[in-house]
């Protein structure tokens, strides 16, 4: 049995330690918003939060999450309110959408560890996550906006 | 050489800093090894044998030709580049999805070099390889390999200021640092540098022990 805490839950599964972290994710926890892309680390859809890193969870097997924090897209927020969230919704970001639970991972680290990311900064943090329907130049507008949306909630605390 | 005394000097301030702190049997190996009249150990604790300064230019600089060819490879090369993207692949290409250095060598935000490179290998052909230190050299030691002559990445290499500080025995040490064996486990589809870690440590502790002479040229 590996213990598990996922969006702050404690799970215990039974998987094979080398089983990746997406599959127990899934297929075992049953949070399918994270999604399998290439299953090698190439394009990032599978991205999660693992003690507050942009993982690929394709490529993680269960054993490193063991014990550590996990964060999936179903608990970035209590309510959808993530700032990146609310600028994916206001900007229509997705198309097909299936990138973008990786992208939103992604780009929420980005906005913790640069509160203000300038286009390179974006472009450096997202390099990884691809969009199959190029919807590149709205992540990147989303993302001000979310950065916007992150100084005002905190200038209002 | 006018110019290897020079060198020499540059390496006697950081070994004498060690010295100060306590390790006065190296500081007689130092000295020997700065002034260089005779062979002696320059370190009677480590972990093999002691080590033992010998100056021979000529066999020193035929050792760093066999070791030149190993820190040129791939498996070096590619974690050593000129700018601040990592290589990939046999070819030395651009890492795909260009990460950063950043300013510890562990990338950058959501691309930080642990969030694809596990502890170890990933199964498959062509997935990251993996180590649990996984990394660049940090920005203020970058440590470049790519582009640079024998004697270019030799002198650099002694160099404490361009080396991480490092001293004759953290040098020597270094050639069984975690990632630099590695090297040597780089996952499927990937060569080897041109020989073994033996034959690699070998000449490169000849080459240091030997005096650490650059070879001529550029
Ligand atoms: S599915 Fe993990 S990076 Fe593509
Ligand atoms: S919206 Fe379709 S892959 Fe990104």
């Amino acid at each position: 049995m590996i213990n598990l805490n996922v969006n702050q839950k404690a799970y215990q599964v039974d998987a094979d330690p080398n089983m990746p972290l997406l599959w127990v994710i899934r297929d075992i926890i049953g949070l399918t918003g994270t999604k399998y892309g290439c299953g090698v680390a190439q394009c990032g859809a599978c991205v999660v939060h693992l003690n507050g890193e942009a993982v690929r969870s394709c490529v993680t097997k269960v054993s490193r999450a063991e014990g550590q924090k996990i964060v999936t897209i179903e608990g970035l927020s209590k309510d959808n309110n993530h700032p990146a969230q609310v600028a994916w919704n206001e900007e229509n970001v997705p198309q097909c959408g299936y990138c973008h639970s990786g992208q939103i991972m992604s780009a929420a680290v980005l906005l913790r560890e640069k509160p203000n990311p300038t286009d390179e900064d974006i472009d450096s943090a997202m390099a990884g996550n691809i969009c199959r329907c190029g919807t590149y130049l709205r992540i990147r507008k989303a993302i001000h906006l979310a950065a916007e949306l992150q100084r005002k909630e905190s200038a209002s605390k | 050489m006018k110019k290897q005394l020079h060198h020499k000097k540059r390496y006697l301030l950081p070994l004498r800093a060690v010295a100060v702190i306590g390790f006065l049997l190296s500081m007689v190996g130092i000295m020997a090894f700065g002034l260089n009249k005779k062979t002696e150990p320059i370190a009677g604790d480590t972990k093999t044998k002691p080590l033992v300064i010998k100056k021979d230019s000529v066999a020193s600089v035929k050792a760093f030709k066999q070791v030149y060819t190993v820190l040129m490879s791939a498996r070096c090369m590619n974690c050593h580049p000129s700018g601040n993207i990592p290589l990939q692949g046999d070819e030395s290409q651009l890492h795909t999805m260009s990460p950063q250095r950043g300013i510890d060598g562990k990338g950058v935000y959501a691309m930080k070099c642990a969030n694809c490179h596990q502890a170890t290998n990933t199964p498959g052909l062509h997935t990251p390889p993996g180590n649990p230190n996984w990394h660049l050299p940090p920005a203020d030691m970058k440590m470049v390999f790519q582009g640079k002559t024998p004697r270019q990445l030799a002198k650099q290499l002694i160099n404490p200021k361009q080396n991480g500080n490092k001293n004759m025995q953290q040098l020597i040490e270094h050639a069984d640092d975690g990632l630099v064996l590695a090297g040597w486990n780089p996952g499927e589809g990937r060569t080897l540098p041109p020989m073994s870690h033996a034959a690699f440590k070998k000449a490169w502790i000849t080459w240091l022990t030997t005096g650490a002479y650059a070879p001529k040229g550029k």
